[in-house]
């Protein structure tokens, strides 16, 4: 039972990490089919930015956690809307494969950007939350894990807010169905993707930081969970932000199941299992498990 | 291209291979012979990227499994090194088909997605199973310099067997191209709704231009394991796998002589070019050009452009040249609607 | 007085295909003004180059002023209203999401109840999804969200397309009541010439990409060429 509950704590906790960054490339597939492989670099060079401003002087002090963690979500809102502007915009004739080629070049500058800035070694980063465990009903609760869980989730859900209730977020979405409808409507398209783009940044700004104090910082520190996002994405069919969090959670869930209970799958596995998972799960649902099959066109 | 030049191309090539080595030192001909094993795995690459449009991002992996087997073959069991090379390409060839047979039914997007896992699952798989591919430490090959008679340095002997077998494989892909095959991949490419109404097996052509180009990159990874004597699960990072896609597109998705400059690229960007380019920089402000990363941020940067200003590769500057047609890029789709109002 | 909406021979093109050669018309304030002609005339090529959800050369005045390349959405906001091929309906979003669309370039609350006078059925309806509608009904929606905008040229492609003959009657007949009593003008573009010329008050005969005719409703309803070519009789 005790081993139960710490296996699903900790799935959570790390699904949720891959829900976040999961959830962030949805939001930008959905809107221009493109699949941006740099989603994670940008996450670990915003939680870069984060350690520098807990640990570089700023005006004299350094900052504590809490202000340090909103900067740096403020900060990569701007990072991602000025990527967006100066990396993407130019590219917005050119076809799909062009721009995630250079969403792809994005990763490979932000990598060598990392290293050079903050020298390639592993870093330690301070999380938010005690190392120590709540007992309920005999059962001990990770404070860590339930903090990360509670903080990833609370942001999805400020997002949910935004996309469901505000005219902003309104026009994101029907821009994402039917780009040039809205545009007849009035609504600067090109400017909601750089929108987009700024949220997703936030959203990987909050994996990165999250996950940065099990997995360390580092340039590569982001690799992994982008691709168990890919996987959580996909599993929820790549365009249903609902299905990104859902897949994500359960993945989390499962690899640590997994983990936990079946021997042979070690730590090295988890990236083969969830490989595994998601060519399995194509194979039975080829959009998904949250996705619509989509005609294709001629 | 017209084959008229496509023969010509291929001669320059093969005199710019014998003459190379007479004019390098040792340590660029030993460069080259990477070239020529970068050259393979593009080559195999561009049958997958360059003519069915499906981009992978796992090949370096393929190069990694041809790099084991080669390994354990010549460590384990005592082969002789160049024997292992077709074996090397077998095996690295059915674990691409065993991954493309499902991975190619998925959509572009998905596809592309799988692939990027492929790397890390590797590694994640080579520490999982030491006894067999000796873990994080990896396996340590005998140096190569004398073979049928034939005593030379390994820079030179590495060359020579890379760029042999690099140039049989590049006719082999050619021929590839030219056939039934090739058609069947473009028609593939160019819409897959019409190729599948004209009777082409979408999925099954795709898989068998997945099978091919890991077949290339296992050959590619059995040469870089005898060039460099030691494998591990570092050998063969996502870094390698990215770097053959963008070498791929900066060569000229689609196009094998592009490959050769791809090819350059790969092998040069990172130790050569991008340190020199930074050089440059340097003189006029302060910054430390040799730091880690500082390559990957020239090598980002040039793809970038490249992209901006020449979206079908050094292949299509060429052919513009050439044939003083300007849009020749397939990939710079034109759209219809005019720009964003910036009011 | 200047007419509200002029195209001065106004040209289009998708890459290499020319679809107008030059193009001139005008719709007056208050004015239904219909486009006839035959599948690939270039009407539905006509509203976009006004819209600019085509590239255009010529020049296109409208209240006055010259639209210059702002594409879509600049048109939007200098008044003009486009509800394109196929009703441009925001199939994943409520039919009252749509409605919200409509009113996305107004500032503060829009005002639903007009709206809700003329679409009386659409409250009911409000929080299904607009891809679950009837064709009528999305054609109705599409209308309703265009009046929102509050524009000054309403520009319709082909409103009955795919619609029964009742419905496309009561589609006419609402876009003549938000004429009379809205003064709103009407630019639409249609293949059912009898209706449309017993709507409009005005019309223009469309063939390969150039105006072949053009007068007054009455007049082409008595034109013995446009009678034998689009009304059947």
């Amino acid at each position: 039972m005790q081993q139960f509950f710490q296996a699903l704590m900790a799935g959570l906790a790390d699904g949720a990490i891959f829900a976040s960054l999961a959830l962030a490339l949805v939001l930008i597939y959905k809107a221009t089919e493109v699949i941006n492989f740099a989603q994670g670099e940008m996450a670990m060079f915003t939680t870069y930015i984060a350690y520098a401003l807990l640990t570089h002087p700023h005006f004299g002090h350094t900052l504590s956690y809490w202000p340090a963690f909103f900067m740096t979500l403020v900060i990569a809102f701007v990072f991602g809307v000025g990527l967006q502007r100066v990396v993407i915009k130019p590219l917005e004739k050119a076809s799909v494969l062009t721009v995630v080629m250079a969403t792809i070049a994005l990763l490979v500058i932000l990598n060598g950007l990392a290293a050079w800035i903050w020298s390639p070694e592993l870093k330690f980063f301070p999380s938010p939350f005690p190392t120590s465990t709540w007992v309920i009903g005999g059962v001990h609760i990770s404070k860590q894990d339930t903090g990360t869980f509670g903080v990833t989730l609370a942001c999805v859900f400020v997002l949910w807010l935004f996309f469901r209730f505000t005219k902003l977020g309104l026009a994101m979405r029907a821009g994402a169905v039917n780009p040039v409808a809205a545009r007849l409507l009035g609504v600067r398209t090109s400017w909601l993707l750089a929108l987009g783009w700024g949220f997703a940044a936030v959203l990987g700004a909050v994996s990165g930081m999250m996950s940065a104090p099990t997995n360390f910082l580092s340039p590569s520190m982001m690799q992994a969970v982008l691709i168990f996002a890919f996987a959580s994405a996909v599993l929820g069919g790549l365009e249903s932000p609902v299905g990104a969090v859902a897949g994500g959670l359960g993945l989390g869930v499962l690899l640590s199941m997994l983990g936990t209970y079946v021997h042979p799958v070690t730590p090295e596995l988890r990236l083969p299992v969830a490989l595994l998972i998601l060519l399995v799960v194509l194979l039975i649902k080829p959009a998904g498990l949250f996705g619509r099959v989509v005609v294709r066109r001629v | 291209m017209k084959p008229r030049l496509a023969y010509l191309g291929f001669v320059v090539l093969v005199a710019a291979v014998v003459i190379a080595p007479l004019l390098s030192s040792n340590y660029r001909t030993f460069q080259l012979a990477f070239v020529g094993i970068y050259l393979i795995a593009l080559l195999g690459l561009n049958i997958l990227t360059g003519l069915t449009g499906q981009i992978s991002l796992g090949h370096g992996a393929f190069m990694g499994v041809g790099a084991y087997a080669t390994t354990i073959l010549v460590v384990d069991h005592g082969w002789n090194n160049l024997l292992t090379l077709p074996v090397a390409g077998v095996v690295a060839g059915l674990a691409g088909l065993a991954f493309g047979l499902p991975a190619t039914r998925f959509a572009g997007p998905y596809l592309a997605l799988a692939t990027f896992a492929i790397p890390l699952s590797f590694i994640g798989l080579l520490k999982r199973f030491p006894h067999f591919t000796g873990g994080t430490l990896g396996k340590q090959l005998p140096s190569v310099h004398s073979q049928f008679g034939f005593h030379t340095n390994p820079s030179v002997w590495v060359y020579w067997t890379s760029w042999i077998v690099a140039l049989v494989m590049f006719v082999v892909a050619w021929l590839i191209v030219r056939g039934r095959f090739g058609r069947a991949l473009r028609s593939v490419r160019d819409s897959e709704i019409a190729a599948t109404a004209s009777g082409v097996s979408t999925a099954g052509v795709k898989t068998v231009a997945f099978g091919i180009s890991a077949f290339y990159c296992g050959v590619a990874g059995g040469l870089f394991a005898i060039a460099v004597t030691y494998v591990n699960p570092d050998t063969f990072p996502i870094d390698l796998s990215i770097l053959l896609l963008v070498g791929v597109v900066l060569g000229g998705a689609g196009s094998l002589g592009g490959m050769v400059f791809g090819a350059l690229f790969v092998e040069f960007i990172r130790i050569t070019w991008g340190p020199a380019l930074l050089d440059l920089f340097s003189q006029v402000h302060h910054i430390n050009t040799r730091a880690p990363g500082s390559s990957l941020v020239v090598y980002g940067v040039v793809l970038l452009l490249v992209l901006y200003v020449a979206p079908a590769g050094a292949a299509g500057l060429v052919r513009r040249l050439v044939t003083g047609k300007a849009a020749v890029a397939a990939w710079a789709k034109q759209s219809q609607m005019p720009a964003e109002d910036q009011a | 007085m200047a007419p509200l909406l002029e195209l001065k021979d106004v040209s289009a093109r998708y890459g290499p295909v020319a679809a107008l050669h030059g193009v001139s018309l005008t719709v007056d304030a208050g004015e239904i003004v219909a486009i006839l002609g035959a599948n690939g005339a270039g009407k539905t090529t006509t509203l976009r180059a006004v819209s600019g959800t085509v590239r255009r050369d010529g020049d296109v005045v409208f209240a006055g002023k010259r639209l210059g390349r702002m594409g879509p959405e600049g048109t939007a906001r200098a008044g003009i209203a486009h509800v394109p091929e196929g009703r441009g309906i925001f199939a994943e979003l409520t039919v009252w999401e749509n409605l919200r669309m409509g009113a996305y370039m107004r500032r503060g609350r829009p005002n639903f109840s007009t709206v809700l006078e003329y679409f009386p059925w659409l409250d009911a309806r409000r929080n299904q999804q607009a891809g679950t509608l009837s064709g009528g009904e999305q054609q109705m929606l599409a209308l309703a969200r265009a009046f929102l905008q509050r524009p000054r040229l309403l520009m319709l492609d082909e409103p009955s397309l795919g619609l029964a003959p009742l419905v496309t009657r009561e589609v006419f007949r609402v876009v003549s009541d938000l004429n009379h009593k809205e003064g709103l003008a009407v630019l639409v573009v249609e293949q059912n010439a009898a209706i449309a010329l017993g709507a409009a008050q005005r019309a223009y005969v469309l063939e390969t990409g150039n105006v072949a005719l053009s007068g007054t409703a009455e007049q082409l309803k008595s034109d013995d060429a446009v009678r034998s070519a689009y009304l059947g009789y």
